[in-house]
């Protein structure tokens, strides 16, 4: 369901730039949280043996058992209780926002600004899983909640004023590819024509034709062809070059100097 | 202007690894105290990277390039605008002297309607009660059995009952502590369905103590109810009051009467108040779960005057706690919806 839903989250920062930031989906952020959900099982198990072993030890001593296995079994209510409240508020405060679940899927838990956390925030958020969860710990309030909310928000994130997004590692990006292309183009005859072509291709549309050179060697001779055809059609739609800077030039040659003109050395900006 | 794309990324690029090289040292040590060379060096990149990328965008080509630059961006803004230290100043006797009863006193009209309301189920179920004795097992869930059985009856078995001091205590008390806690909490948030959700709560559960309060005094065993309920109830019931009340204060900040904020400043502004009213209530279940595991449940005629005096003096002393405390003390501007 989409609900008008927005995938990022939108920021313009004080200096003017603007940038967007990835939202998590509502499958993502349950995964996430099943992962957790093992983890604070493994830790409430870890701690529940140790109590076992402590109560074990004192199994005869007269007085003394009694009191220490009403003792572990206290412990083990009331950890049990710290432990699924306190899980995430102490790892999204010590991990900048990330659970080990969250780590695991590389998502984060931002402010809707697109800040880190404040104390404040992670325990609001955190507390409001209570009612999240609900009923039972089908999450069903949450996701309820998530599916129709803009930015696939859960009451939790409403309330703290919190959005989960995905981090995306990007590689760094292959620059001298990008910038050691050469050779002639007869699209340079007309600079006036491909400034409208550089202003009218969004930079989307410049990586696609860009991206299909790259590939071309991948398509059956055919689909390279109707590939090609295409996109020298879109992109003719932006600037009608004369008759003497296409007279011969195949389609895949035109997208070449298309590609050639959006990313050549020095443009006028 | 002339933007050279080969000689621009060769020139900017040792700033933004640079930059990035500072992100990777931060993260590494969220808490470190950076010299201010190092944070003056930290802003000036971001800023540089961030009019770098302006200039990026407004180049058709290079989307990878950009992409990268803008990520690096993200990351570096929100290492500059990081309000970690803003979290982690505590003054634990500060907030208990102070923080919290003057936190409670703002928001009284809140506490007052979470009392009322629980009190208005109280009487109905009272009245309930008076009309046909035999529907308290209709209303009282079965997690209380305990209380379906004639209250003579449970009394004189309570009375003849030899206790070990240590038998289950500890356990009782720890569940106690963690399931009022977990409902104080749940009271809070469930005020984000505009305080319906709220009400609704505190009227069911003082519904199902009218209908056993009722129940006591009909059957002449009064003094048994108050020595067994105010020892603990003294601060369990009013702590159970306070999340409800931190749920109206939501309540109210959904609504956004009198103000003409947005909803997420609005939600900014009560947030330390319901922290510190839900941390409050969560004290208060803890000493009254110790209470309940280990005195409430001793009974006899001889214990009663002083378990009713304890739980009475209790009583006072959390009226004269949240009611005078810190007192004279206020904050300046309290933080308030306006």
């Amino acid at each position: 369901m989409s609900l008008g839903k927005t995938a990022s989250l939108e920021i313009r920062t004080p200096e003017g730039v603007s940038f967007a930031l990835p939202l998590a989906s509502p499958i993502s952020r349950a995964v996430s949280w099943m992962l957790d959900g093992f983890v604070i099982m493994a830790i409430t198990m870890a701690v529940s043996m140790l109590l076992n072993l402590l109560a074990t030890a004192f199994i005869g001593v007269p007085g003394l058992s009694q009191f220490i296995f009403d003792f572990a079994q206290a412990i083990r209510i009331f950890l049990g209780f710290v432990v699924s409240i306190f899980y995430a508020i102490v790892l999204e405060w010590l991990w900048n926002g990330r659970t080990v679940g969250k780590r695991l899927l590389g998502l984060q838990v931002v402010d809707e600004r697109g800040l880190n956390l404040s104390l404040r925030q992670i325990m609001i958020r955190n507390f409001f899983r209570i009612v999240d969860i609900m009923p039972s710990m089908f999450y069903l309030v949450g996701a309820t909640a998530c599916l129709f909310t803009k930015r696939c928000q859960r009451l939790g994130d409403i309330a703290a004023g919190t959005l989960v997004i995905r981090q995306v590692k990007l590689p760094e990006p292959a620059i001298d590819q990008v910038l050691s292309r050469t050779g002639y183009n007869s699209f340079a005859e007309w600079p006036h024509l491909e400034a409208r072509l550089r202003q009218r291709a969004t930079p989307e549309e410049a990586q696609i034709a860009f991206d299909s050179l790259l590939r071309r060697d991948e398509l059956e001779p055919g689909s390279r062809l109707k590939v090609f055809a295409r996109l020298a059609d879109h992109f003719r739609s932006f600037a009608e070059f004369p008759e003497e800077a296409t007279l011969g030039l195949s389609d895949e040659q035109y997208v070449r100097n298309v590609v050639d003109t959006l990313y050549r050395k020095s443009v006028v900006v | 202007m002339i933007l050279d794309l080969d000689q621009f990324i060769q020139r900017e690029r040792p700033f933004w690894d640079e930059l990035q090289k500072l992100m990777r040292q931060r993260e590494a040590q969220p808490d470190r105290q950076a010299p201010l060379e190092e944070v003056q060096r930290f802003l000036y990149l971001y800023q540089r990277a961030s009019a770098d990328l302006v200039k990026l965008k407004t180049f058709a080509g290079d989307v990878e390039v950009r992409a990268w630059l803008e990520s690096i961006v993200a990351g570096a803004y929100s290492q500059l605008h990081d309000r970690r230290a803003a979290g982690i100043r505590f003054r634990p006797w500060n907030w208990l002297m102070r923080t919290f009863p003057q936190t409670f006193r703002r928001h009284w009209r809140a506490f007052a309607l979470s009392t009322g309301t629980f009190w208005l189920g109280g009487l109905l179920g009272a009245i309930i009660m008076f009309w046909n004795p035999e529907l308290k097992t209709e209303f009282i869930p079965s997690q209380f059995s305990h209380v379906y059985e004639s209250p003579s009856k449970r009394v004189e078995r309570e009375e003849n009952q030899e206790f070990d001091a240590f038998e289950g205590r500890q356990t009782f008390s720890a569940y106690l502590m963690a399931n009022n806690i977990k409902v104080t909490i749940t009271a809070m948030v469930l005020g984000i369905t505009y305080g319906v959700m709220t009400i609704v709560v505190l009227f069911s559960n003082g519904l199902i103590i009218g209908i056993i309060g009722f129940d006591y005094i009909a059957d002449g065993q009064g003094v048994f109810l108050t020595a067994w309920l105010l020892p603990h109830g003294s601060w369990e019931l009013p702590a159970i009051f306070i999340g409800g009340q931190a749920g109206l204060v939501i309540a109210r900040a959904m609504f956004g009467w009198g103000t003409n904020l947005r909803f997420r400043q609005r939600m900014a502004r009560i947030r330390d108040d319901l922290l510190t009213l839900v941390g409050g209530a969560a004290l208060m279940l803890v000493g009254a779960g110790l209470v309940e595991s280990f005195l409430s449940q001793y009974h006899g005629p001889k214990l009663y005057p002083w378990k009713i005096a304890f739980g009475a003096v209790q009583l006072l002393v959390l009226v004269a706690y949240l009611g005078f405390c810190g007192r004279g003390k206020e904050p300046e501007k309290p933080e308030k919806l306006r």
